[in-house]
Parts: structure tokens; C-alpha cells; sequence
């Protein structure tokens, strides 16, 4: 189609467009395609967000069954793969698509920020003189920037808490994750940072899970209302859940009383497993 | 009798781009409930004028609600708060005595101020340039229904023509994106026949064009509720898909539905 005119004294593009990249990479220089790649590492994230919080279901169950469901992830692909080598696969494509996804999220807020200032008189965000009037614009989809960076923060320490046990030190056993979970959250801080980490990833999830269909193109007059309850239904699953564990722990339903094993015995841990 | 109404009007005065602007206070007294905003201020420039000072500089034409000459935001919301309706039809009625009111120019970047609440638009003339039309034989006009259409898509081709491209949906989005104006003009032409042997390749230029001015889209649907024509978010969902699509295909099988 034709190029487009130029008006000597009006609007002049803000982003030049640079060379094209060859595809599937120009789907990711535009917006829109950006957009979707943010979606679909979205779902990618909610479905580890998902499984990840069922996985640690097994803590009801006692610390045989947790020892056990970790050494199933280890084991995963059995005779097929190499141990280990499967999550390994997992743990770096989770990561691929934390990155994908903090870029693309990033990239785009500072489009956005471009395509806003200037017209601004009061410098910073687009902001009107009268107060501004959100009409549609929720909580959550306001918050999406702080959601967000504020459940990165929390994954940092979450696996420097329980995957590295920077802090637990003496009280951190290798091969008994049960015992680690209580040694962490009985600290009444620590606990709290799961709480308002497990907040923000609710109120994230409630927009996001709206938002990646229509991103994505997904949108039917059938089925329209059922994104905004299946947003509700996840984000509320995902709250609940995973406010259970600080929450049983620090009402001490969860503990090391009355353990079969001994804190520390992995080998005891493995031998019950053993019966199962 | 109708009711009159005495109000307080903070308004946006600006020379031109270099100026930074500032908002000057102006009263408004002895307005009639059945005006419309802009004629609230014609009395106020009237006045300006017969005390030698400068009029106000605001857009508008027909008047009537179908041009998208009219814009101004109204106490922070485009076209005011009452929902589905252009500047030049709200009714001071909805206002009440005693009332402060403040009036801005659409704000975004790619919406330069020209003087005062006149901001230039013409960003959105060079995305319809990009790809709004369809390319076809003029001449005699062909037969009525010669093309069948499917009234549901008729009808939501239909909504989406509605839009009268004023940019309230770019100056109430946070993000200062266009996709609601963008996604219209092109649902317009993509969802029936007629615009189906240029689809993609409109598809693809007219969000190129439009990311070359515009912000990003993150779903707050804000533009929806500014919009006096109602244009539906669903539109962007179409767009979003269409757009991806395009990028995808195998053009030497564009002809194939
Ligand atoms: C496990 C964690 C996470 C899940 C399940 C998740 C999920 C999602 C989903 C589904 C969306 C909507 C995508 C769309 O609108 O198409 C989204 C958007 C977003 N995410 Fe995440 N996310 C997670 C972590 C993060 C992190 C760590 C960051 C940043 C550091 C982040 C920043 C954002 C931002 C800023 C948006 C909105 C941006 C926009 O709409 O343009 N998210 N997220
Ligand atoms: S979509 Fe609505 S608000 Fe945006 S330009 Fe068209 S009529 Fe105006
Ligand atoms: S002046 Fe034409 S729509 Fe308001």
C-alpha cells in the first residue's frame, strides 16, 4: 500500500522504525507481537505458578511425601533422560521465560512512556491538571508495573530462602524441604514477605489472565464473560493456596512435631519413601 | 424558564508548542442548562473578545456529534463524564450552579498542542493512509447485495465505521496507545468481503504506522468507556490477532478464504 504523507508542521513519528529482523524475530519488534510473547510466557508462568503450589500440596502430607515429590522432579523422564536432566530442561526454559517476559513488559511501559511525555506539562507519567478520572482502569491492571517486579524480588529470595539456604544456615538440610519450610516461615518476617509476595501475584494474575486473551486475540461473544471468571477462579485458587503455607505454619498446624524421621535423616526420609 | 447556571471554568492556555502553558481562571456566569459545552464557551469568548483579549482556540464543526472535530478533556475525563457522547452534545444540564470546571487539550505525544485545546491530530490521517481503504473499481455503482454479507458481520463492520476518530481513546489511555481507533479503522474494512484481498497487508500497516506514534497497549479498556461512539474492546482483540496472523501467512494463498 502506499507510503505514508509526511505534515511539514504536524506529527513527526516518535519511534523510527529500524532495520526489519528477519522472521520470526520482526514479530517481536513490534508491540503487538511483543504483547504476545508477554502472553504466552504468561501462560507459561501460570501453569509453573500452578503446578508449582499443587506440587507443595504434598507439605499436607508429611515430610516422606515431600521428600518424595522432590525426588520425583529430579527423576523426572526416567528411564529416558539422564536424572536431572529434565528439570534442568524445565528450569532454564522457566527462566527464558521470566526474561522474555520482564523484557518484553519493560520495553513496552517504556514505549509507553514516550508516547506520553512531552504532552505532559507536569513532567513524569501523562497526568491531566484535574485530577485524573480512572473509569475503567482497575487496581490491578494499574499495579501490573509494581505486581510484577515486586514477584521478582520475592522469587530472588525465595530461592535464596529454600532452593540455596543463604540464611538458614546450620537449619538448612538438603533433602528434607519439609523441615526447610517450616525452619523459614516460623520466622513471623519471613512469613509476612510470603503473604504480601503471594498478594501481588494474585491481584498480577487477576489481569493478566484477562488480559493475555485479549493480546492474544481471543475473543468470542460465546465465551467473552468466561475470561473474567476464569481470572477470578485462578487468581483466587493461586491466593489461597499459596496463602496456606505461611499461614498453617505460622499457626503451627504445620511443624516438626511428631516427625517419623528425624529432622536431618535423609536417609531415614528415603528409606520410608522406599515403602510407598 | 430555564435554569441558569454560574460556573467557574479553569482552562488550558497555550501560544503554540514552544510555550509550556499554564490554566487561566475564567467565570462563567448566567449559562443557560440547554447549551452545549461549546457554546459555554462561544459566550465566553464573546466576552474575551469585547474586553480585547484573546479567545479561547478550541476544534469543532458540525456540532451535532459525527464529525470528531470536537475533543477537550472535561475534569480529567475526554468529552466529558457522560458516557457515549462528543463535547459539542453535552448539555451544561449536566453540570451543577456553582461548579468548577477544568478544561485541557487530548495529551499525548504524537498530539502536539497548537494553541490552547487544538491539538493536531494528523498522526491519526497517516495510519488511514497506511491502509484505510479498499482498493476497488469506481465507475457505475455495481448492484445492491451483489456481495452477500452476513448480517451479524454487517452489523459489526457497521459499529466499528461508528468511529468518528476524534482521539478521546488516545487521550484517556495511560499509556497514550490508539489501538481502539486503529483496530475500528481496520475492523471496518477486515470483517466484511470487500476488504478481505487487502487484509493482512492492511492489517500490517496500519498498526506499523500506528506503533511508529503511539504507546502500548495494556488492556485498562479506558479508551472504551472514553469513547462517545462506544467502539467495543473487542475490535483490539481482532487486531491483535489479525496482526500476528499477518506476519505469519503465506501471501501466495492470501486469495484463499
Ligand atoms: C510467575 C509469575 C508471573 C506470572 C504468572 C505472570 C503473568 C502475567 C500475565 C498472564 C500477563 C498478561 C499478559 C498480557 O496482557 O498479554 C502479565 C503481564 C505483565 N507482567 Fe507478568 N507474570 C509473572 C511475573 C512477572 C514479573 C516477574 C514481572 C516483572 C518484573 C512481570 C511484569 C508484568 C507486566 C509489567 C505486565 C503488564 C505489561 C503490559 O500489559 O504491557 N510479570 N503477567
Ligand atoms: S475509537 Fe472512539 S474515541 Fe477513539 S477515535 Fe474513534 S470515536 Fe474517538
Ligand atoms: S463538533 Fe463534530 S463531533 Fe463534535
Amino acid at each position: 500500500m502506499v507510503a505514508t504523507s509526511t505534515n511539514p508542521q504536524g506529527s513527526t513519528p516518535i519511534f523510527r522504525r529500524k532495520l526489519q529482523l528477519p522472521f520470526p524475530l520482526n514479530i517481536y519488534q513490534s508491540s503487538i507481537g511483543r504483547k504476545w510473547v508477554m502472553a504466552l510466557t504468561g501462560i507459561g508462568l501460570l501453569g509453573f505458578v500452578i503446578v508449582h503450589m499443587i506440587g507443595n500440596f504434598h507439605i499436607y502430607e508429611g515430610p516422606v511425601q515431600l521428600h518424595e515429590y522432590a525426588e520425583t522432579l529430579r527423576g523426572l523422564g526416567g528411564g529416558l533422560f539422564p536424572r536431572t536432566f529434565l528439570l534442568w530442561l524445565l528450569r532454564i526454559g522457566l527462566a527464558g521465560m521470566f526474561l522474555l517476559h520482564i523484557h518484553s513488559a519493560y520495553s513496552l511501559k517504556e514505549r509507553s512512556r514516550k508516547a506520553s511525555d512531552k504532552a505532559d506539562f507536569v513532567g513524569g507519567e501523562k497526568k491531566y491538571g484535574s485530577k485524573r478520572d480512572y473509569v475503567a482502569a482497575n487496581y490491578a491492571s494499574r499495579t501490573m508495573r509494581w505486581t510484577g517486579p515486586i514477584v521478582l524480588l520475592y522469587l530472588l529470595f525465595h530461592l535464596a530462602d529454600l532452593t540455596w539456604g543463604w540464611w538458614l544456615g546450620d537449619d538448612y538440610v538438603l533433602g528434607d524441604p519439609y523441615h526447610n519450610v517450616v525452619a523459614s516461615l516460623s520466622s513471623l518476617p519471613v512469613a509476612i514477605i510470603y503473604v504480601v509476595a503471594t498478594v501481588a501475584l494474585s491481584i498480577h494474575i487477576f489481569h493478566g489472565t484477562w488480559s493475555l486473551f485479549q493480546s492474544l486475540g481471543i475473543n468470542n461473544p460465546k465465551y467473552n464473560d468466561l475470561r473474567r471468571t476464569l481470572a477470578k477462579l485462578i487468581a483466587g485458587i493461586v491466593l489461597v493456596g499459596n496463602l496456606s503455607f505461611p499461614v498453617l505454619v505460622t499457626a503451627k498446624l504445620i511443624d516438626d512435631d511428631n516427625r517419623k524421621c528425624e529432622v536431618g535423616d535423609v536417609a531415614c526420609l528415603e528409606h520410608e519413601a522406599e515403602k510407598h | 424558564m430555564t435554569q441558569e447556571l454560574n460556573l467557574t471554568l479553569q482552562v488550558w492556555r497555550q501560544e503554540g508548542a514552544s510555550d509550556p502553558g499554564h490554566f487561566e481562571t475564567y467565570a462563567a456566569n448566567g449559562i443557560s442548562e440547554d447549551m452545549s459545552f461549546l457554546e459555554m464557551l462561544d459566550i465566553i469568548n464573546e466576552d474575551l473578545i469585547e474586553n480585547d483579549q484573546i479567545p479561547i482556540e478550541f476544534d469543532h464543526d458540525c456540532r451535532e456529534g459525527i464529525c470528531g472535530t470536537c475533543s477537550l478533556m472535561i475534569n480529567g475525563q475526554a468529552h466529558g463524564q457522560e458516557k457515549a457522547t462528543t463535547t459539542c452534545q453535552l448539555h451544561m444540564r449536566k453540570f451543577n450552579d456553582g461548579d468548577t470546571i477544568v478544561v485541557e487539550p487530548f495529551r499525548a505525544r504524537a498530539f502536539p498542542v497548537v494553541k490552547d485545546l487544538v491539538v493536531d491530530r494528523s498522526s491519526f490521517d497517516r495510519i488511514i493512509e497506511s491502509g484505510g481503504y479498499i482498493s476497488v473499481n469506481t465507475g457505475a455503482a455495481s448492484d445492491a447485495n451483489l456481495t452477500p454479507v452476513p448480517k451479524e458481520a454487517a452489523d459489526t463492520s457497521f459499529d466499528a465505521a461508528a468511529c468518528i476518530g476524534c482521539g478521546a481513546c488516545v487521550a484517556a489511555c495511560p499509556n497514550s496507545a490508539a489501538q481502539l481507533f486503529t483496530s475500528a479503522k481496520l475492523a471496518h474494512l477486515n470483517l466484511i468481503p470487500q476488504g478481505q484481498s487487502q487484509r493482512f497487508e492492511r492489517t500490517e500497516t496500519m498498526v506499523d504506522t500506528m506503533e511508529t506514534f503511539f504507546g502500548s497497549c495494556t488492556n485498562h479498556g479506558e479508551c472504551h468507556e472514553a469513547c462517545p461512539k462506544e467502539i467495543s474492546l473487542d475490535f483490539i482483540a481482532f487486531m491483535n490477532r489479525d496482526y500476528v496472523k499477518a506476519k505469519m501467512k503465506n501471501r501466495k494463498l492470501a486469495g484463499q478464504s
